[in-house]
């Protein structure tokens, strides 16, 4: 599929993408001006505070955006996920830019000018609101535009919170290795960021003190176009709350990889077709969705009990699977309130991956039996697989592993294609892969039993189940409903033949509903 | 005030300033009146403390010793707007704002004291006219002006309330001397005429020579000599001296031009 088929495809997801983005931008930097400007000012007048005030912002601006997400996502009132943390998220960003250049605008007023405003009697205010404000406007602008810019980068980064916008297409893209969707999702917010620096260097010129002339009218027309935006996000924001306002739905979440997406789509759309609207809060990263069922943002999402039992619960690797999921159960009742459904009939661990060739020439079958040749290979893994207590600091200790050099560290779904292309001789993928057939790639059985089970699950919220009789009855039917082929088959259809996830479920749901 | 027969309109009684505690005094022990309708030239090197002596009479800066009086009150017992208001003050190159046209610029007292528009307006056709600008000037902005003539705009923006009292800190010190001396002329005609309290500040001898009545030397904050034009020439005073001697140089060009011809 071409760009411009995929852009006819997309079109009205496109545009909803663009206008989210857009609204978090455009909210951001209307309250970060409404601080920013104030406090800028404040700062002038007060120079013990300069120091403190414009130190912090800056700390703001050092800190990596994801890492900022996560430290606002336990926060209340202000943390959580979806929109409200990311517009925290992007004002503290944006601060910085619109402060400072607010301060340098006021104190780069010419001291005649400034000395001439107190001799002639103004006050205070007037002397701000006549002669400083007006001759900094130009550098304070400048900030606005500056901040603006970086907010529309920033957002992108929202999408793994949860917030939408173009970020989405970005991180489906890097996880699907589909160029169109990264081409989307990066050329959108880079042609935003051109389109908004173009706008406001307009204004900035019409407010430099050399073409004094035309402030007025320019103040006028940033007053119109204000308003023309404002009126645009009421109508957004009105347009968007009359959707989600609607009652008694069940809120979907998933985590940001494709068989994720897919097992929150079936029960999606299950309970649709039961008459329960469904609102779909999709890839959120990391343990992002944990955090939102705890915070009722969201009502129920598809995990894994080996995750549960390791990631959230904590506890050290345990590789049977019945006692795992019977902790996981009960630990999820007596401490989270939170419902684990019966396993889904299909698992989904770490899988030792070799190219085909290789293992039928050197007659591979199990990891025990590539230990002689891990000295020549060289192997490429997962960030995930790199960091966790199951993952390969564990991994190779059970097998006595040695490789030619450290394992290269790289995102997951491009180990597929460094392994394809001879780049690396090993990788650590998901079992569930639909790549893996497709690439003729060989999955070493792990004879040691090395890595804990990781049957899917739904875990949902007990007031939402107790609640919505659908619910239960769908999860009923969906134990033991997806053997390894068919997920792996989904998995293929969304990644390899870029067939979206709703498609993909529908034709399975069909399946299923004849036999 | 009610003090019977006050002639001076600014009074310095023994004043001293320092920036902090810690710094030299930039100026000490000053003590003298302006009488009203006079002009006063302070004349000095830079750094001799005659801008600091400006800034004190409309409270840009407070005594950290002794009071300036103006109109037989303490600068800190003034309202510092009310004070400012009624007290006209030039800057070297006007200190024009450079966001406004040269009719705001004039009428910004004016707009501050809220007098009616159509009085603004009037006042500032006729400053316009009294410096010597066309009318039509008042739509142009700073930057579109020569030196000369925004320096002109700004005595026009100082006299624009009619305030008894105008402070004037090197006003023509950024023009060439053709200008300088043009505008120095009308601006003694139009002092004189408009019988203002004056108070110049200049490093400029002949300046002080033709403008002041009288002519107060500062030097090290403070003030050495306080004489009228005829006696300043005529002192013997050396501080005085060296001013005097810059005078003669062009005279013993002549006398050369005499010799040779």
């Amino acid at each position: 599929m071409n760009f411009w088929q995929f852009l006819q495809q997309n079109g009205p997801e496109l545009v909803a993408h663009v206008r989210d983005h857009f609204l978090l931008v455009l909210i951001s930097i209307v309250i970060a001006i409404a601080i920013g400007i104030p406090a800028g000012i404040l700062l002038t007048r007060k120079k013990s505070l300069r120091g403190p005030v414009l130190g912090l912002a800056n700390i703001m601006q050092t800190i990596p955006s994801l890492a900022l997400f996560g430290f606002l996502i336990p926060l209340p009132f202000i943390g959580g996920i979806g929109t409200r943390t990311a517009v925290v998220a992007l004002v503290l960003y944006s601060l910085l830019p619109i402060i400072r250049n607010t301060v340098t605008g006021i104190l780069g007023v010419d001291v005649n000018v400034r000395e001439a405003a107190v001799a002639m009697g103004m006050t205070d205010g007037q002397i701000l609101r006549q002669v400083e404000l007006p001759l900094a406007m130009s550098v304070i602008v400048t900030g606005v535009r500056v901040a603006m810019v970086i907010a529309i980068g920033v957002t992108t980064i929202a999408a793994a919170v949860g917030a939408g916008g173009l970020g989405v297409y970005i991180f489906r893209g890097l996880r699907q290795n589909d160029n169109n969707l990264l081409l989307a999702g990066a050329g959108g917010a880079a042609l935003m960021a051109l389109g908004a620096d173009f706008i406001l260097g307009f204004f900035e010129r019409r407010f430099a003190v050399t073409r004094q002339k035309n402030v007025q009218r320019s103040g006028l027309l940033l007053a119109a176009a204000s308003l023309v935006i404002v009126v645009i996000a009421g109508f957004f924001y009105l347009s968007g709350r009359t959707s989600s306002e609607q009652s008694a739905r069940v809120v979907v979440g998933s985590k940001d990889f494709t068989e994720s997406v897919i097992l929150a789509e079936i029960i999606a759309q299950m309970l649709e077709k039961g008459g329960i609207p469904v609102e779909r809060t999709f890839e959120l990263g990391g343990n992002l969705p944990h955090d939102a069922l705890l915070a009722r943002k969201i009502d129920i999402y598809p995990e894994y009990t080996g995750t549960a039992y390791t990631a959230i619960l904590r506890y050290p690797v345990n590789t049977d699977p019945a006692k795992v999921l019977e902790q996981v159960k009960k630990d999820y009742v007596g401490k989270f309130n939170l419902v684990v459904s019966e396993p889904l009939g299909f698992e989904n661990t770490f899988a030792i991956l070799v190219r085909g060739a290789e293992a039928r020439r050197l007659k591979l079958k199990t990891v025990s039996d590539a230990i002689p040749h891990t000295v020549k290979w060289r192997a490429g893994f997962g960030q995930d697989f790199m960091t966790r207590d199951d993952g390969y600091p564990g991994f190779s200790k059970a097998y006595s592993l040695q490789f030619a050099e450290r394992p290269r560290e790289m995102d997951l779904s491009l180990t597929y294609i460094a392994l394809q292309s001879g780049q690396v001789d090993l990788i650590a993928g998901n079992s569930t892969e639909g790549r893996i057939a497709a690439m003729d790639l060989v999955q070493l059985e792990d004879d040691r039993r090395y890595f804990p089970p990781y049957e899917a699950v739904y875990i949902a919220r007990r007031d939402t189940i107790d609640k919505v009789g659908q619910l239960r009855e769908a999860l009923t039917k969906l134990a033991g409903a997806i053997t390894t082929d068919e997920m792996r088959q989904m998995n293929y259809e969304v990644d390899a033949n870029k067939r979206t996830p709703p498609e993909v479920v529908r034709e399975w749901l069909a399946r299923k509903g004849g036999n | 005030m009610d003090e019977p027969v006050h002639n001076a309109l600014v009074e310095f009684r023994d004043v001293g300033f320092r920036h902090s505690a810690a710094s030299a005094a930039v100026i000490s022990h000053l003590t003298f009146n302006v009488q009203r309708g006079e002009t006063l030239v302070l004349l000095g090197k830079s750094g001799c403390g005659k801008t600091t002596t400006l800034k004190l009479i409309n409270r840009l800066l407070v005594p950290t010793s002794g009071q300036v009086l103006v109109n037989g009150s303490s600068t800190s017992d003034w309202d510092p707007i009310r004070l400012r208001r009624q007290t006209g003050y030039v800057i070297q190159e006007g200190g024009l704002f450079p966001h406004f046209s040269v009719g705001r610029n004039v009428a910004l007292v004016p707009e501050l004291e809220r007098w009616p528009a159509s009085r603004t307006q009037s006042r500032v056709s006729e400053l316009l006219a009294m410096i010597g600008l066309p009318g039509d000037f008042a739509a142009r902005y700073p930057a579109e002006l020569s030196g000369g003539q925004r320096q002109r705009v700004g005595v026009a923006r100082a006299l624009a309330a009619d305030p008894p009292l105008l402070l004037l800190d090197e006003p023509f010190g950024a023009l060439d001397p053709l200008t300088r001396v043009g505008l120095q002329r009308e601006f003694s005609v139009l002092a004189r005429s408009l019988n203002k309290t004056v108070v110049l500040v200049t490093h400029d001898v002949r300046e002080a020579l033709l403008l002041g009545t009288r002519i107060g030397l500062m030097d090290q904050g403070q003030l050495v000599l306080l004489e009228t034009p005829a006696a300043f020439l005529a002192s013997t005073d050396a501080h005085a001296l060296a001013y005097i001697e810059t005078l003669k140089l062009p005279a013993a060009v002549s006398d050369q031009e005499d010799l040779s011809a």
